[in-house]
């Protein structure tokens, strides 16, 4: 379907213009011409599921670029605005306890990391995809230990199974991600020993099965489920 | 014609450089060009001409600035912030002469990789921490263009040194001074070890140091060969030879008190290759003691310790090889991933190894028990009756244990006061010492090697003050000593 393709091309760049994301979250905004492309948007959504389809991954990849986004009690995520700064009224919410940052795709280093180790109420941390984070900066994670509840580190390249070891310092975790960890040689089997280091945490990541080779007899076929009466 | 022609061309070669001594430095195909000349001689002259322009690639250069004697990490180490740390690029020659390319026997390859900042003294713990930070950034120390990053399989676990009653106190005033220092190490009390760590029987135990952080064990051959690798494309020589000779001068001084003090510097270092009686005079200026536990063989080439005990001339270089055994050992049931390496009251240390619940370890004899250091065969019996009753009541998953190799290395052991031998010698001018670290040589490798080079370079040392390790503390009867000892 060419056509609602073109049509799709021309809506896009107004979105990122009016700041239309966070008109899709819900959240206030003033009226005006908005009016008329969220009419025009609402008819093309509810006539093209590529649309809604198109729309959704947009919001998506919007709420994961390369910033910097916290999250503080009872509020939203603070964002960046499209030039990657934050609004000048962050500045009043200095003494508010961070609970959770999303790194992902940050280019943070373990010098960085001084910057995190403060925040002594964090309890979410998510560092996927972060290419410079290593096992030297999985050892520095200690500080948090009293307060972290979930961390995240899939997809990072260099994080492999000796930097793993030294998450056992944090005992409050209760939700650990280490999914596609490219520099861990035996992915079954430090997930096993993982979650023996860390018996209150759930940890997500590979499945135990990975490791495991197929026999030459079996084949991966379900048996047909019965036709019902 | 021909043969004056081609007598001429070979004259005027002769004269400027002996070809083959420098090896890469054209790439004008030298070599080809040279045995294209021999087989145009061999073709016009009669008969079977003697050897001219014989193959001298094998030999060191006959003028080096700098000799390191032994290429094991500490020598390397010093050619590496040598040649990084001199002021023009290219602007010195350093030559590393190490007797056995396959390392068979040297420290480096047989260690067990351990780092940790657990010392007593303030120096031992500055240069853990330096060497921390340089191998945590070794791909931008070490970075060779082209060549793929090095991987140094790090595993910040850390150190965890379990002290008893008689040894609590020193514990305590260490971890004072490490912490003053910058090192993340914190105390537990037997309970808190036994929250943190259930396998531990902490009988016997009044006091733990954790090392949290920079602390742990890597793999020494990545180093090693890192450093190589960096070390031939900036330029510095390598040699396989033994120095069997110095040639030196003397003169004669009077020291401000009138006494005749006689100083030597060493002009000619004989490098010997192996099975051969071939050997080549190399001019040098400075020459470097890295031999490791044969460091006191190459002193006493240089005339250190010959005269009568008791005075300067008479203090021999204290350093022996002392053979120390590790074993790995397979343990099911044995601690899990998170498993530091742990140092018992003993002396019995073990950490894990990969993640098949293999483990390696050992403890070091007392004096009545050293094994006689003529070679590295294994004393199994040893393991038995000395190492496995400790470890098993340490830590009861490992009565059930099964060995499955074993290895022995050399300390270069200072028997003095088992720390390092760093910064020249008083009477032998142009020798400097970086030797005798008895077992942490490894992990203070990288800062060693960048305060000699200071030393060399500037004159004295300028980030870590390595004073309480220069020589004179010998005749003098000063000990530095170290108290954390494995």
């Amino acid at each position: 379907m060419a056509a609602p393709w073109l049509s799709l091309r021309l809506v896009a760049p107004m979105w990122n213009g009016t700041r239309g994301i966070h008109r899709l979250g819900g959240a206030v905004v003033p009226e005006g011409n908005q009016k008329k492309e969220r009419t025009m948007l609402q008819f093309l959504t509810d006539h093209f599921y590529d649309v809604e389809a198109l729309r959704g991954y947009l919001l998506q990849r919007e709420m994961s670029k390369v910033h910097l986004k916290n999250r503080f009690r009872d509020k939203e995520w603070i964002r960046p605005d499209k030039y990657g700064h934050f609004s000048p009224e962050f500045w009043n919410f200095r003494e508010v306890p961070v609970e959770a940052v999303d790194a992902s795709d940050c280019e943070i280093n373990y010098e960085g990391l001084d910057n995190l180790l403060l925040l002594k109420e964090l309890q979410s941390l998510s560092l996927q995809r972060c290419p410079h984070v290593d096992d030297w900066c999985l050892s520095r994670l200690y500080p948090l230990a009293d307060s972290l509840q979930e961390l995240s580190l899939a997809g990072c390249p260099r994080v492999s199974e000796r930097g793993l070891a030294c998450l056992y310092h944090l005992q409050n975790l209760r939700r650990l991600d280490i999914s596609d960890l490219p520099a861990v040689s035996n992915p079954g089997l430090t997930q096993i020993l993982v979650e023996e280091m860390l018996p209150n945490c759930q940890v997500v990541g590979v499945n135990w099965a990975e490791g495991l080779k197929l026999g030459p007899e079996e084949q991966p076929q379900d048996p047909a489920s019965p036709v019902p009466a | 014609m021909i043969r004056r022609v081609l007598l001429h061309g070979l004259g005027r070669g002769l004269l400027t450089r002996r070809p083959g001594t420098r090896r890469g430095g054209f790439s004008l195909d030298w070599d080809g060009k040279v045995s294209e000349i021999k087989k145009k001689i061999k073709s016009i002259l009669p008969g079977t001409p003697r050897d001219l322009l014989p193959d001298t690639s094998h030999l060191p250069p006959e003028h080096s600035d700098v000799v390191i004697v032994g290429g094991g990490v500490l020598g390397l180490s010093v050619a590496y912030w040598l040649k990084k740390l001199e002021n023009r690029q290219g602007g010195m020659r350093v030559l590393v002469v190490e007797r056995d390319h396959t390392y068979s026997q040297a420290s480096t390859g047989l260690s067990v990789g351990g780092i940790c900042q657990q010392f007593s003294l303030p120096e031992n713990i500055q240069l853990s921490l330096f060497s921390a930070s340089f191998l945590r950034n070794i791909n931008e120390y070490l970075a060779v263009t082209n060549a793929p990053p090095l991987d140094l399989q790090f595993n910040p676990s850390g150190y965890l040194l379990l002290a008893s009653e008689k040894d609590a106190a020193a514990m305590e005033s260490n971890v004072k001074v490490q912490k003053q220092e910058g090192a993340k190490v914190c105390l537990m009390s037997p309970d808190q070890l036994r929250n943190k760590f259930p396998w531990i029987n902490t009988e016997g135990v009044a006091l733990a140091s954790y090392g949290m952080e920079n602390e742990g064990w890597f793999d020494p051959w990545c180093l090693l060969h890192g450093l190589r690798q960096k070390l031939a494309s900036m330029g510095v020589f390598f040699c396989q030879g033994e120095v069997t000779r110095f040639v030196t001068s003397s003169q004669c001084m009077l020291t401000t008190n009138d006494e005749m003090v006689t100083l030597k510097s060493i002009h000619e270092v004989h490098v010997k290759m192996d099975h051969s009686l071939e050997y080549q005079p190399v001019e040098c200026a400075i020459v470097i003691n890295a031999a490791g536990a044969w460091s006191a063989q190459i002193a006493a080439l240089a005339g250190i310790g010959k005269g009568p005990p008791g005075t300067l001339q008479g203090t021999k270089l204290p350093v022996e090889p002392r053979k120390r055994y590790v074993y790995v050992w397979h343990c099911p049931q044995g601690p899990g991933l998170e498993t530091p390496l742990v140092a018992d009251t003993s002396g019995a240390y073990f950490r894990r190894e990969g993640l098949g619940s293999n483990y390696l370890g050992g403890r070091s004899p007392t004096e009545e028990e050293e094994p006689d250091p003529a070679n590295l065969e294994v004393d199994h019996d040893f393991f038995q009756e000395k190492v496995w009753p400790h470890l098993a009541l340490r830590v009861p998953a490992f009565e059930t244990l099964k060995v499955q190799t074993a290895w022995a290395g050399y300390y270069d052991y200072n028997t003095f006061d088992q720390n390092g031998v760093v910064g020249p010698h008083p009477l032998v001018v142009n020798m400097y010492f970086a030797t005798g670290f008895s077992g942490h040589g490894l992990q203070q490798a990288p800062g060693v090697g960048r305060a000699v080079a200071e030393m060399i370079l500037e004159g004295s040392f300028q980030t870590i003050d390595l004073s309480p390790f220069l020589f004179n503390r010998f005749y003098l009867g000063e000990k530095t000593q170290e108290n954390n000892i494995m």
